[in-house]
């Protein structure tokens, strides 16, 4: 018991100092430097990329990115848009990828007839991308160019 | 009641013992016009969006469902209004279909689709309907503003031209073949072809 209170002690010495490193960096939020009793100017809002050109996945797992707007689509109980054009008997007519096999499994990894009702909500994954600046730098590497670094290195 | 008929026949078959020839054709082309512009009035009265609205079964569901989209609000400030899209446009078209619509009076009435339940019930039949329609006169009332002849495929993104200048060029499709739930959400679409 008494040890638990000096863990609590300790902890409650060192939360705020742990909270605190989160502060420091250039975006804290995204009304940026205005003071509290004004309201920051909106910025424009950007355009949806429409494309129609595939982007490549930085990761294999990557859900792939939507490269057309998809305004006013709807994906409920009644209908799924997306599927007019994505789904396996429409791809022919569309063009459109077909969704991936991964798609008609559920959970038990099973092949179902239709998409598994855990994949209906395309939204969820994939999403459009905007024709705008990013708000904080993407430092994301791809493991391929790590791989070819150690490789250059054992060399 | 016979005899009615026939005392009114016979007063119509003789000729006017009274009134001038002049005065009848001018009282009847005054009377006639008046008669007229007083329907065309009252049909354009119907014609209006106000007047759609003014139903809370169009004001609650199907108008709310519209400010959502292109059609309502968009870039240039042109907009559909209800009747642009559910009414044709040439008077006898326009006309038969405002007989079409007593039915709606009916509906109203006995309160088919007063509540939203109710209206979600009989969405699939009602947008079956319009979809009917749209496919009978080749998206007429798209048309109206969307002019193929005028349609610039480079200023299209890809897939919209590529679709636009094959099926539709030929057509093969019309625009309410592709473009259903654009002004209004869907219903159940299973089974509707093409989805």
């Amino acid at each position: 018991m008494k040890n638990l209170i000096k863990i609590g002690m300790l902890l409650s010495v060192l939360l705020p100092v742990t909270a605190s490193w989160a502060a420091p960096g250039e975006v804290a939020t995204l009304r940026e430097k205005t003071s509290i009793d004004q309201q920051k100017k909106p910025g424009i809002i950007p355009k949806v990329i429409n494309s129609d050109i595939k982007q490549a996945r930085n990761y294999p797992m990557q859900p792939p990115v939507i490269p057309h707007k998809i305004r006013n689509y709807e994906v409920n109980l009644n209908t799924n848009k997306c599927m007019s054009c994505h789904s396996r008997q429409r791809t022919e007519e569309s063009q459109a990828p077909m969704v991936s096999v991964t798609h008609f499994m559920d959970r038990d990894g099973n092949f179902l007839a239709e998409i598994s009702p855990r994949r209906y909500f395309c939204n969820q994954c994939h999403v459009t991308q905007l024709d705008t600046k990013p708000v904080v730098e993407n430092e994301f590497v791809d493991m391929h160019a790590i791989m070819k670094q150690k490789s250059l290195a054992q060399k | 009641m016979k005899n009615i008929i026939k005392i009114g026949w016979q007063t119509l078959k003789k000729p006017s013992g009274y009134y001038s020839l002049g005065a009848l054709v001018i009282g009847g082309f005054i009377a006639g016009v008046i008669f007229w512009g007083g329907f065309n009035t009252a049909l354009e009265l119907t014609n209006t969006e106000e007047f759609c609205i003014s139903c809370h079964e169009m004001e609650n569901n199907v108008y709310e469902e519209l400010k959502t989209t292109i059609h309502f609000t968009n870039r240039s400030g042109v907009r559909a209004t209800c009747p642009d899209c559910h009414v044709p446009h040439k008077w006898t078209d326009k006309i038969a279909r405002k007989m079409q619509a007593s039915k709606e009076v009916w509906g109203k009435i006995f309160g088919t689709i007063n509540t939203r339940e109710k209206f979600l019930a009989h969405r699939k039949r009602l947008a079956e309907n319009e979809w009917r329609r749209l496919k009978a006169n080749d998206s007429l009332e798209c048309r109206n503003c969307h002019n193929f002849d005028y349609m610039d495929f480079t200023s299209q993104s890809q897939r919209a031209a590529k679709q636009h200048s094959t099926s539709l060029a030929s057509g093969e499709k019309t625009c309410i073949d592709c473009h259903k739930g654009i002004a209004h959400h869907l219903p159940d679409m299973k089974g509707v072809e093409g989805w």
